[in-house]
C-alpha cells in the first residue's frame, strides 16, 4: 500500500472530570488507504465515537484533551494546525456522517441553505452556483425531484432522505476522508442497506478513504475492508475482514461475534457477553476485558496485554491470542 | 413566508391576544399621531385649574391648569418610546451576553453570569433610581437606566436556550463542516433560541413602561416631556379631591401594559414549540 489517506499514530484522548482523568481513548493506531473502508467496532463507550471526534479535533476542550498521538492526512500533521487552519479541513477534506438525520440538520433551514454552508465557507460558491450544485448532489446521491427537495425544510423529509442529504453535504467538496458514525443505526433496516450502498458506490467513484463506525456486524462483513475492534478506549483486535470473521483471535470479538449470530438451537435466547463494559473510573488490574473473559488466566489479571503483530494490519491484544483460535 | 402564516394563523386564533393586538394599535396610533392632530402644549396653562372632564377640555385641567388630554396624548409617545428602546437595548446586551456564556461555557460562562446575577441581586426599581439620580434625569438616561435593570433575565433565558441547542448534532454538524463560531452562534443556533427570547422581551416592554412611570412618578424623569407617570405624580397630592387627574393616566398605564400582556402571551402560544402541531 502506498502512503494511506488517514494514518493515526498513538492517538490518546483523556477527559477530565470531577472523579478523576478518564482514558477514552489510549494509544489507538490504524491507517486507512485510499478507496478503503475500515470498520471501527465496539460496544458503547468503548471510544469509538471519541476516537472520530478527536481526528476533526472536535472533542470538547475542557474537558476532553487529546494528550498524544499523532493524526496524518495524506501526511499532514492535523493536531499541531491552528484553531483556521484545522477549520479548513474540516468539512472540506474530512466530513462526517451522523448518527441520527433528525437532529443533524438545522430545522430552521431550507436543504438548499444548508448544502450550500460548506459550498460558500469552503468553495466560495456564488449563490447560483451553490443551488445548481446542491440539486446536482442530491442527484448523485439518489434523492428524487432535488429541485423541489432543494427549497424543503428537515422536517419535510424522512430519515433515509435525511441521511441522504447528510450525504450530500458531506461529499460537496470531494473530501479525502468520509466519517460515518453509525451512519445507519437511526434507520429502517430496508433503508439502511440502500444508504450503505449509497456510501460504497461514492467511495469508490471519488476515491475517499471510509471509517465506518458501528456495533453491526452484519454492516461490517458487508461493506468493510478491514475491522479495528476498541474496547475500553483501545484497540484489542485488527485484521481484514476475512480474518475477523473466520480468524478471530480476541475472546471480545468472538463474543461480539456470538452476541451477533443466532444459531439453530438457540432458540428465544440472546446470546451476550456476560458482564458490562468497566465503569472508565474502577478499571480492572491487568487486561481490561478480564472479568468477561471465559477464558482469563491468572497472568491476565496482573499484567496488562500488549499489541501483538502477527502481520501487517493483523494484531492482537491478548496474551492467549495465539491459542485462542476459533 | 409560510411559517409567517402559520404563526399568524396561530396568533389570530387566541381571541384575548387579538383583542391586545388591537388595544395595542390603538395606543400606538395614539402615540403616533395623537401630538399631530390634537395639536395643544401639554405644559401650557389653558385655563383655571381642576376643570371636570367634559367641561371646556376632553378630560379637565390639572392643578396647574394644564390640558390633561395633551398630556395623555403626549405622554403616549414617551412612555412607548423608553419601554420600546429599553426593551431592544436589553435584549441586544442579554442575548449577547447569554449566546456567549452559553455557548462556550466553562469560565467564559462563570465570569459572564457572575456578572449577571450581580445585576440580578440588585431590586431593580433601586438601581434605576439609583442611575436616574447619579445621571441627569433625561430621555437617554432614563431609557439606559430601565435596560441596565432588565437585561438580567433575558441573559439567564437566552443562555439556557444556548446551552440547550449547543450539544444537539446540528451544531455539531455545522463545526464538522469547518464553521466558525460566531457564525454557528449568530445563524445557526440563533433563530432556533429565538422565539422564547421574543416572548420575554415584548412582555419586558411592560415592565419597562411600568418602571418609566414610577421613574417619573418620583420626579426622576426628563423635566422637558409629559409622561404618564409624572401626570399621576403631579396629582397625587389631589388625590382625594380630584381623583380622576391620576385616574385617567393610571387607567392608560393599566390598559397599554395588559394590551402588551395579552400579547406577549399570544406570541408564547404561537411561537412555543412544545404547542406546536
Amino acid at each position: 500500500m502506498s502512503q494511506p489517506v488517514l494514518d493515526v499514530q498513538g492517538l490518546s484522548v483523556n477527559f477530565r472530570t470531577s472523579h478523576g482523568v478518564v482514558n477514552a481513548v489510549e494509544d489507538l493506531s490504524f491507517q486507512i488507504g485510499e478507496g478503503e473502508t475500515v470498520a471501527i467496532v465496539g460496544e458503547s463507550g468503548s471510544g469509538k465515537s471519541t476516537a472520530a471526534l478527536a481526528l476533526l479535533r472536535l472533542i470538547p476542550d475542557p474537558p476532553g484533551k487529546i494528550v498524544s498521538g499523532s493524526v496524518r492526512l495524506d501526511g499532514t500533521e492535523l493536531l499541531t494546525l491552528s484553531e483556521s487552519e484545522i477549520r479548513h479541513i474540516r468539512g472540506f477534506k474530512i466530513a462526517m456522517i451522523f448518527q441520527d438525520p433528525m437532529m443533524a440538520l438545522n430545522p430552521v433551514y431550507t436543504i438548499e441553505r444548508q448544502i450550500g454552508e460548506v459550498l460558500q465557507l469552503h468553495l466560495g460558491m456564488s449563490r447560483r452556483e451553490r443551488l445548481l450544485e446542491a440539486i446536482e448532489l442530491l442527484r448523485l446521491v439518489g434523492v428524487p425531484a432535488p429541485e423541489e427537495r432543494v427549497q424543503q425544510y428537515p422536517h419535510n423529509l424522512s430519515g433515509g432522505m435525511r441521511q441522504r442529504v447528510m450525504i450530500a453535504m458531506a461529499l460537496a467538496c470531494r473530501p479525502r476522508l468520509l466519517i460515518a458514525d453509525e451512519p445507519t443505526t437511526a434507520l429502517d433496516v430496508t433503508v439502511q442497506a440502500q444508504v450503505l450502498d449509497l456510501i460504497q458506490g461514492l467511495k469508490d467513484k471519488f476515491g475517499m478513504a471510509v471509517m465506518l463506525i458501528t456495533h453491526d456486524l452484519g454492516i461490517v462483513a458487508e461493506t468493510a475492508d478491514r475491522v479495528v475492534v476498541m474496547y475500553t478506549g483501545r484497540k484489542v483486535e485488527e485484521g481484514s475482514v476475512t480474518e475477523i470473521f473466520d480468524d478471530l483471535r480476541h475472546p471480545y470479538t468472538r463474543g461480539l461475534l456470538g452476541a451477533a449470530k443466532w444459531e439453530e438451537g438457540d432458540g428465544d435466547m440472546l446470546r451476550e457477553i456476560p458482564g458490562t463494559v468497566p465503569s472508565p473510573f474502577d478499571m480492572p488490574t491487568g487486561c481490561s476485558f478480564q472479568p468477561r473473559c471465559p477464558l482469563a488466566e491468572a497472568r491476565c489479571l496482573s499484567d496488562r496485554p500488549g499489541l501483538e503483530t502477527f502481520a501487517p494490519g493483523r494484531e492482537v491484544r491478548c496474551f492467549i491470542a495465539g491459542e485462542a483460535r476459533s | 413566508m409560510k411559517r409567517f402564516h402559520i404563526f399568524w394563523f396561530r396568533f389570530r386564533r387566541n381571541r384575548a391576544a387579538a383583542g391586545g393586538a388591537v388595544v395595542l394599535a390603538a395606543i400606538l396610533a395614539l402615540a403616533a399621531f395623537g401630538p399631530v392632530l390634537y395639536d395643544v402644549d401639554p405644559f401650557e396653562m389653558v385655563g383655571r385649574p381642576f376643570m371636570l372632564p367634559f367641561d371646556r377640555y376632553p378630560l379637565g385641567t390639572d392643578v396647574a391648569g394644564r390640558d390633561i388630554l395633551a398630556g395623555i396624548v403626549h405622554g403616549a409617545r414617551v412612555s412607548l418610546m423608553i419601554g420600546v428602546l429599553a426593551s431592544v437595548a436589553a435584549t441586544i446586551v442579554g442575548v449577547t451576553f447569554g449566546a456567549v456564556a452559553g455557548y462556550y461555557g466553562g469560565k467564559i460562562d462563570d465570569i459572564l453570569m457572575r456578572t449577571t446575577e450581580f445585576f440580578l441581586c440588585i431590586p431593580s426599581f433601586v438601581l434605576a433610581v439609583v442611575l436616574v439620580a447619579i445621571f441627569q434625569p433625561d430621555v437617554v438616561t432614563v431609557t439606559i437606566a430601565i435596560a441596565v435593570v432588565s437585561w438580567p433575565s433575558v441573559a439567564r433565558l437566552a443562555r439556557g436556550e444556548f446551552i440547550s441547542h449547543r450539544d444537539r448534532e446540528y451544531v455539531l454538524g455545522c463545526r464538522a463542516i469547518g464553521m466558525p463560531d460566531w457564525e454557528i452562534i449568530l445563524l445557526q443556533i440563533m433563530p432556533n433560541a429565538l422565539p422564547p427570547i421574543i416572548v420575554v422581551s415584548s412582555l419586558m416592554v411592560a415592565t419597562a413602561i411600568l418602571t418609566e412611570s414610577g421613574l417619573s412618578f418620583l420626579g426622576l424623569s426628563d423635566p422637558n416631556l409629559v409622561s404618564w407617570g409624572y401626570m399621576i405624580g403631579v396629582a397625587r397630592t389631589v388625590l382625594r379631591s380630584a381623583w380622576w387627574m391620576a385616574a385617567i393616566p393610571g387607567a392608560m398605564i393599566l390598559i397599554t401594559v395588559l394590551a402588551i400582556n395579552l400579547v406577549g402571551e399570544g406570541l408564547n402560544d404561537a411561537l412555543n414549540p412544545k404547542l406546536r402541531k
